[in-house]
């Protein structure tokens, strides 16, 4: 889209929903997004990884509570093993020279004119109309059938006796006399990855870093989303 | 902080010249409306018997009988689409909402009239 063969992409998180009026005057239902910037902290190539994409990281978080491999991650820590790499003439992977990161994911692409080191930010997604975004939904904790598949459930009366909401008959009888795989039952309901896909992008606030989505964005205000260019077009 | 930037959101879509008016008072609205390619100005007139919601998302309630069938139109408050709201009458009320006029018909459903400020100025003079 728009000639960009960069890939898109940020992290942000969720702050809630709102309305807009559009050029046309009808009200759009958006998402509020508070995106970037991004450090890019890796860069995967086909040479080195086999496919190529961004590593990237949002917000900082207090080196005191990142551990040794997160500070190595973004900045070059002394070792005695680095010492020895050195002195063997190994050349050290390059290193973003940030803090370390709350909230860091690889969003797969061709990377473009992206180094590490460099800033991703809203304006990124200038000209891009659709985006996917992928959360953490909800956490609903054991569901039943009805609120985990949109079951039905039984009848309120007619002789139901205590079973109201259960989920019904889950097979044949004799034949096959076993229950076949992937038949929806209850169990736990949210709080996984979970991709809106083909979400029209409405705005973009530079100034604030901020991306309103039309419709709804898996997961609570607050909660981490990735944002990337839609592959669905 | 999450709730501030949602209110920086709603606040970029405040429609500055949006026109006041009362609970109670009989309106002219007049809304832009696409009729095929055309633009055009159409209004609706009645009384303003609600108001709700706040900032960016309010809207109001405006009725009035068509033909002995009352007819409610519910018009977000800062719409792009609303053109001006002409104040015609003010009514002397008591209440936010005016939904005891739904149960009424003929002569119960006149309001009593309040004389604006404007008014007053010109009857002193």
């Amino acid at each position: 889209m728009a000639g960009n063969s960069k890939v898109v992409g940020i992290l942000g998180r969720k702050v809630g929903m709102t309305q807009v009026y559009d050029d046309a005057g009808r009200v759009v239902p958006v998402t509020v997004v508070e995106a970037g910037p991004c450090d890019v902290l890796q860069v995967r190539t086909v040479a080195r990884d086999g496919y190529e994409a961004v590593q990237i990281g949002y917000l900082d978080k207090p080196r005191r509570l990142a551990s040794r491999s997160q500070r190595g991650q973004v900045a070059r820590l002394d070792s005695k093993r680095s010492r020895g790499r050195a002195s063997g003439g190994v050349v050290p992977a390059a290193r973003a020279d940030c803090e370390p990161k709350r909230f860091v994911r690889e969003v797969r692409g061709s990377v473009g004119d992206l180094e590490v080191g460099s800033r991703v930010d809203v304006g990124a997604f200038e000209g891009i109309s659709h985006v996917d975004v992928v959360a953490t939904s909800k956490g609903r904790g054991f569901s039943g059938a009805m609120k985990r598949h949109n079951f039905s459930g039984q009848r309120a009366t007619h002789g139901v006796k205590k079973c109201h909401r259960h989920l019904g008959g889950t097979g044949c009888s004799a034949y096959p006399s076993r229950l076949f795989k992937g038949v929806r039952m209850p169990g736990q309901y949210g709080a996984r990855q979970s991709t809106m896909r083909n979400q029209k992008l409405v705005r973009i606030d530079v100034e604030r870093n901020l991306l309103l989505i039309c419709g709804a964005v898996p997961g609570p205000n607050g909660g981490f989303v990735v944002v990337k260019e839609t592959n669905k077009l | 902080m999450s709730q501030e930037i949602l209110n920086y959101v709603e606040s970029t879509n405040l429609n500055e010249n949006v026109c006041e008016f009362e609970i109670g008072d009989m309106v002219d609205v007049h809304t832009k409306i696409m009729e095929g390619a055309k633009e055009r100005v159409q209004v609706f007139s009645g009384v303003v018997i609600a108001k709700s919601g706040s900032g960016s998302r309010e809207m109001f309630t405006v009725r009035r009988i068509v033909s002995g069938q009352g007819v409610e139109r519910k018009f977000p408050l800062h719409s792009p689409r609303i053109v001006k709201v002409e104040i015609k009458r003010s009514s002397v009320v008591r209440r936010a909402k005016l939904y005891y006029l739904r149960e009424r018909s003929g002569k119960a459903v006149r309001l009593k009239e309040r004389r604006t400020d404007r008014k007053k100025v010109g009857s002193r003079q």
